[in-house]
């Protein structure tokens, strides 16, 4: 019995003894120079937005990255056409996922139907130009050459062909990460992102084959300031998924040529940021600043399911521009996080009961009254687009459901002195308009009775109603007064 | 009877050849000095008078001159001389592609074969202060750099995928009465490298060699300075073996010599 005790913690000792042995065999290098690489690997290279599957736990090996030069037409919205250069025939470039250490033997083909000489100017390789000089390739040429991989972090590559900005402007830019020895912690979702800023002849929007905008591009004046290269690539069929309790991790660049990008997803905080993509971590971050020619990757666990939105939050070009995405998240909702809507009231600041618009001045007749069945409209109409038209809107359509229309109105049209009183008096509860119920509040309007009389004129003689004209001692009559 | 015809012709090719000072298929460009866009420290160039190709060489042109000149055949050519892609498009050493036209300009041939050419016809490759002298001429002007639609043209040329497979003369005449310098392909020179470009523009904008110090300026000399900038790019990377799908050739000869 006791024997067998001994042998066991014996054999357990030299467990032990052999783990601690294997860790001892775990070196560390002085400097990521000296890490040594077994074996060669061709890298995987993927397009936008998807990213090579991570390094993990693997060994510093020789990456031998084959990049393919495209010039290339394609649609940068609907309509538009644009001709592309790309590296690996997308824009933003193919991803290139490798780990410090790694010795990357790098061959860029430029296809023979190509035009122009190209290079590339990689930001994660310590050498003049970044292999700009030694990549300088023509149409139906590869040149190859090597760099040593010292500096984890994610990095732009770009063309550095003269002109450098023409190169970048027409989509040759993308992302290289280096991974630390070890990986990075695994995630739920990576994608890919990159921000670019395009410069056409057209304005944006003009249809046809719009050539590249020099003038424009010097001016800083970008048509189109898009995600991963054309608008839209991220909405619909293109939009980026996750599930609700899954962490993602975007890797985003900014190829520029001109702009910065202040990159945010509405309805999320970012967890963590590395940023510009380098080692300092920083948390709970809002908006991220990605210079161009930079990059930065962010992490956030999503909680709830819904469509959040990726922006640059320079907002026009978000809405204006196309520099806007989208992340799916399905799953179950979780009402103690986002607990949607939970009521749509009528917000009356003192009290219920009809309301009038705040003011302390006694309504003043119009110095001015109308001499013309055309100056009551002409001043009806004036009216209208001071008081009215913000819920009735401007061809009196109205608000589904909110606000009645005034176009075509039964209701309107049935009996003028109803309303007249309304817009006197105001008028709350249910009522029906053009087979549709509103059960909603509209205030005493603050307007003179010669105005009164023009507005309903104006409306009465607008949009398909039946052409009353209501003057001043109508009103009179239905005010009492 | 006979002889007289052939005394008429004679007089007639005589006063042709007189009239216009001309060899066939060539005009005569006059030269002056000119400042390029860049080049040899930005300063002027004397450009004499000279003769250049209305038209660049063509595959027909070039297969005439492989039947009677065997060894920049296809199969034959050194490869010291013509890289591996020389005459791609080709089928064998006496024909082309079927996908391919006569009548468009001949590419894939190295510089070595453009200059053998050339000078089997009596006739040199343009320098590149020629050919660019020739080339910043419009329909209307000698030197149209500053005018906007030029460069916009040329610009947007460099964006046009696959225009080598067009039949040449398509693109108007220049003032000069030369058609296709831009629009078509790229062309070989007889000093195509005689600027060296090393790959790394931004550096190069550091170097004495002025090549890109028009870049800091603004105005409207940027837009032409872009349009060359391409030009010398391509110069700068190709070497004098190269045979590339987008770069052909024309031939020039002293104006001198046929005065």
């Amino acid at each position: 019995m006791k024997s067998q005790t001994l042998l066991k913690s014996v054999s357990l000792l030299s467990l032990l003894l052999m783990f601690s042995c294997f860790k001892d065999k775990k070196t560390e290098y002085a400097s990521a120079e000296e890490i040594p690489v077994s074996r060669e690997m061709i890298a995987e290279l993927t397009a936008p937005p998807h990213v090579p599957a991570p390094v993990g736990k693997r060994k510093a090996k020789k990456l031998i990255v084959k990049m393919e030069i495209l010039e290339e037409e394609g649609e940068i919205t609907d309509g538009v056409r644009y001709v592309y250069w790309t590296f690996g025939g997308s824009v933003p470039g193919s991803f290139i996922r490798a780990r410090v250490g790694d010795e990357i033997e790098f061959h860029l083909q430029n296809h023979p139907d190509n035009k122009l000489p190209h290079n590339i100017d990689l930001h994660a390789v310590n050498g003049p130009g970044g292999g700009a000089e030694s990549s300088f390739v023509a149409p139906g040429h590869e040149k190859v050459f090597s760099f040593k991989v010292l500096n984890p972090g994610l990095y732009v590559y770009h063309c550095a062909t003269a002109p450098v900005g023409m190169h970048i402007a027409n989509g040759m830019y993308g992302l290289i990460l280096i991974e630390p020895e070890g990986g990075l912690p695994p995630v739920d979702k990576e994608y890919y992102v990159m921000q670019g800023d395009f410069y056409t002849k057209g304005a944006n929007g003009e249809r046809g084959l719009q050539p590249f905008d020099m003038q424009k591009a010097v001016d800083e004046r970008a048509d189109y300031v898009v995600f991963n290269g054309k608008v839209g690539s991220l909405t619909g069929d293109g939009a980026l998924t996750a599930k609700v309790g899954e962490t993602v991790r975007l890797f985003v660049g900014n190829g520029g040529p001109g702009l910065v990008s202040s990159f945010h997803v509405i309805g999320e905080i970012f967890d963590k940021v590395y940023v510009e993509g380098g080692d300092l971590v920083n948390t709970n971050v809002q908006t991220t600043l990605i210079p161009a020619g930079g990059a930065a990757i962010v992490e956030f666990k999503v909680e709830v399911p819904g469509t959040f939105i990726l922006v640059d939050h320079s907002i026009f070009r978000a809405f204006n521009k196309g520099a806007l995405g989208m992340l799916k998240v399905e799953g179950e909702e979780n009402k103690k996080i986002f607990s949607g809507e939970l009521m749509d009231n009528i917000y009356i600041p003192e009290g219920p009961g009809i309301q009038t618009m705040p003011t302390t001045d006694e309504i003043k007749e119009s110095d001015i009254p109308a001499k013309s069945f055309a100056e009551q409209m002409e001043f009806g109409k004036q009216i209208y687009g001071q008081t009215c038209i913000a819920c009735h809107q401007s061809e009196g359509q109205g608000i589904a459901g909110a606000f009645p229309p005034l176009a075509k109105s039964d209701y309107l049209n049935a009996d003028v002195d109803r309303a007249i009183s309304a817009v006197l008096h105001g008028l709350s509860g249910e009522i029906t308009v053009n087979g549709e119920k509103y059960n909603s509040i509209m205030t005493k309007q603050m307007i003179s009775q010669e105005e009164v009389a023009n507005v309903m004129t104006y409306v009465y003689n607008s949009w398909g109603n039946n052409k009353t004209v209501v003057t001043p001692a109508m009103v009179k009559k239905v005010s009492g007064k | 009877m006979r002889t007289k015809f052939f005394r008429l012709s004679f007089v007639l090719l005589f006063i042709h050849m007189f009239s216009f000072g001309q060899s066939e298929g060539m005009v005569r460009i006059d030269g002056a000095r000119y400042i390029p866009l860049y080049g040899r420290d930005s300063t002027v160039v004397a450009v004499n008078d000279f003769q250049l190709d209305v038209y660049p060489v063509t595959n027909q042109e070039y297969l005439q001159f492989v039947k009677s000149v065997p060894k920049w055949q296809k199969s034959k050519a050194k490869k010291i001389f013509a890289d591996g892609s020389y005459l791609r498009n080709w089928k064998n050493d006496l024909e082309l592609n079927d996908t391919e036209l006569l009548n468009s300009p001949v590419t894939y041939v190295s510089w070595f074969a453009a200059k053998a050419y050339c000078e089997c016809q009596g006739k040199r490759l343009p320098t590149m202060d020629e050919w660019e002298y020739a080339a910043m001429a419009d329909e209307t002007v000698k030197d149209a750099r500053v005018k906007k639609s030029y460069n916009e043209k040329i610009l947007s040329w460099y964006e046009a995928p696959r225009s080598n497979e067009n039949e040449i003369g398509q693109n108007a005449k220049n003032f000069w009465g030369i058609h296709d310098l831009h629009g078509l392909v790229w062309e070989w020179t007889s000093d195509f490298n005689s600027v060296l470009l090393s790959g790394e523009s931004r550096k190069d904008n550091e170097k004495d060699n002025n090549l890109f110090c028009g870049s800091a300026s603004l105005g409207s000399t940027d837009l032409m300075n872009y349009a060359a900038f391409m030009r010398y790019a391509f110069r700068g990377s190709v070497k004098a073996n190269y045979t590339i799908k987008n770069l052909g050739f024309r031939c020039a000869k002293d104006a001198d010599n046929i005065k």
